[in-house]
């Protein structure tokens, strides 16, 4: 149970080119913004768009290589692709779209009939059973959409934004059910999605990806530590980003008045090549709830903005001792911790390892 | 009144329906597969019929079935069958003024379809043919029968290349719409208008017939 991919394609604006391999059972998040090519990556796993050139290897199946000329048809795949938009047959009731996707070469009529029968009463679709799928909720396309799968034997499972189709209270709930669904699934999972919480819950592994490109694929919690590029920094969330330097074993971002010592640096990347530096709204605390500061350093800001979410606040600083060439920095802290009273300036206490070393040039937009 | 313009014109029109259903599903599906110029140059020849005065169709058809051109003096030398001038012949005019109805609105059909659908199809293992017509037709029933239902009008009140391919036997080639103009033609006015009156009720029904698919379609 493995897949290897090293694949590339030339797409409208630029060319997606992907290499990894998963091992045993892994399942894999494919975190990145919106038209970055993941969902075509899907695509030509399942064999419903074809790559320019390359080799896909599923369980020690060969379903593409370019070189040896085999292009395996969709059917002959036998992966599992959950569609954004779920795709479910619109003409038919959910059993007759479940019934229609068990693969007829392999079992008796009765043995069709029990399977869909089976898949209906595991997803909790009793209740829709035969309703057009036109007329059921997000929750039940998704589940019809999943059964449909499940009962078609497939080897991969893949999902494309499984969940980005549903209203926000329903994502919670389903998202736990896919959880289960993916538990019990037994072989290789690729989930490709936009929502980094997401991705981080989700698998094993996580690939960054970014125009095409894998930047970075490793566990959760390495890949958002670290994500070493500024795309891969803004793909996981970092919000504040900023122009810095690497120099004699440490980092100067001047916009942000910061200076601190920097031991470590993406791998084989060197101090020249240190162009940019990140740090997440929610690793900045009051130096007053810190109890030591020896892996790190306090600094003073001046507050430009106070923003109230539900929970916490998100303020705006600008360093004390940056001068004129001052950028802002977001700290997110939650409401539990610190309260604004009335004060114009608060001392944070930072990490040394929440310094981000990022390195490539800002593309121009 | 002798209805047999009616019974004429049902028959054409169904027949050539018939003929344009088939020929513009089959067409629309493989044409939209095709390379971009290609697909551009044929949808230009099929549409055309479209916008073409009916009596320039004539013309052209008469060029290749009259009884002294290629194919329509084929026919004569050897089976001994005037293409032209029999109630028959009517149904090369009215298929091909009807086919780009049929053609244009089922691609239509077929390009709002969701290519996802037919994607999700194939790699769960279903055989083309069963996409095709369980899926992909049911799911453009709407717009095709919208379609058919216009390419059967238009079939029903084809005069200009009917005229010239069939022109006006009374009991052999008339049809509605020729009868009419040979009855106001020859004065005879109040036959005329009932005949009138009677396309006008046809009309009415068909485009009653297109309001409720074309519901139906935006329903689904």
């Amino acid at each position: 149970m493995s897949l290897e991919i090293s694949i590339r394609k030339k797409l409208s604006s630029f060319e997606l080119e992907v290499e990894f391999s998963i091992g045993d059972a892994e399942a894999l998040a494919l975190l990145g913004a919106s038209g970055s090519g993941k969902s075509m990556l899907l695509k030509c796993i399942a064999g419903v768009e074809r790559p320019d050139a390359g080799r896909i290897v599923l369980d020690g199946r060969v379903l593409f290589d370019s070189d040896r000329k085999i292009c395996l048809t969709p059917r002959e795949r036998r992966t599992g692709l959950l569609f954004q938009n779920y795709a479910l047959f619109p003409n038919m009731t959910v059993y007759q779209n479940i019934f229609h996707s068990i693969r007829r070469e392999r079992y008796s009529t009765l043995q069709i009939k029990q399977k869909a029968d089976n898949a209906v009463s595991m997803m909790h679709l009793d209740a829709v059973r035969d309703s057009p799928v036109t007329a059921i909720s997000g929750g039940e396309m998704q589940r019809t959409a999943l059964a449909r799968i499940l009962v078609n034997d497939a080897e991969l499972l893949m999902l494309d934004e499984p969940l980005s189709a549903l209203d926000e209270h329903l994502k919670f709930s389903l998202e736990m059910e896919l959880r289960d669904v993916i538990g019990n699934f037994g072989g290789n999972v690729l989930l490709v999605t936009h929502d980094r919480d997401q991705a981080y819950r989700f698998g094993s592994k996580i690939a960054l990806v970014n125009r095409g490109k894998i930047e970075k694929i490793d566990s959760p919690a390495n890949v958002f530590a670290n994500p070493e590029t500024v795309d891969g920094a803004r793909i996981t969330g970092v919000k504040n980003i900023a122009p810095a330097s690497v120099e004699n074993g440490r980092i100067r971002i001047p916009g942000w008045g910061l200076d601190l010592a920097c031991d470590r640096l993406p791998a084989g990347c060197r101090s020249v090549d240190i162009k940019y530096a990140g740090i997440r709204m929610n690793d900045l605390k009051p130096a007053a709830v810190v109890p030591e500061f020896e892996d790190g350093a306090v600094f003073n800001f001046k507050i430009a903005d106070v923003l109230s979410n539900v929970f916490s606040y998100t303020v705006k600083l600008y360093s004390s001792t940056a001068g004129a060439e001052a950028l802002p920095l977001y700290w997110q802290v939650s409401k539990q911790i610190w309260e604004p009273c009335g004060t114009d300036n608060v001392d944070l206490y930072l990490r040394r390892d929440a310094v981000m070393p990022l390195k490539q040039e800002e593309r121009s937009q | 009144m002798d209805l047999y313009p009616l019974y004429n014109s049902a028959r054409i029109a169904l027949i050539s329906s018939v003929l344009v259903f088939f020929l513009g599903i089959c067409l629309a599906y493989y044409v939209a597969k095709l390379p971009a110029l290609i697909r551009g140059a044929l949808d230009v020849l099929f549409t055309v019929p479209l916008v073409l005065p009916p009596t320039v169709v004539g013309y052209l058809l008469l060029r290749f079935i009259g009884p002294h051109r290629f194919i329509g003096a084929f026919f004569f030398e050897n089976f001994d069958i005037r293409l032209t001038m029999t109630w028959w012949s009517t149904v090369f005019a009215t298929t091909v003024v009807a086919f780009p109805l049929m053609y244009r609105t089922t691609r239509g059909a077929f390009q709002s379809f969701d290519r996802n659908i037919e994607d999700s199809a194939r790699t769960l293992g279903l055989s083309d043919s069963f996409i095709f017509w369980r899926i992909r037709l049911p799911c453009c029933r709407a717009g095709i029968t919208a379609g058919l239902v216009l390419a059967f009008a238009r079939a029903m009140g084809e005069y200009g290349a009917t005229s010239m391919i069939s022109g006006y036997t009374p009991g052999v080639t008339a049809t509605i719409s020729t009868t009419v103009y040979n009855l106001w033609r020859t004065g005879s006015d109040d036959l005329a208008l009932r005949w009138v009156l009677l396309n006008l009720g046809i009309s009415a029904v068909v485009l009653l017939c297109l309001n409720v698919f074309e519901s139906r379609g935006r329903k689904s």
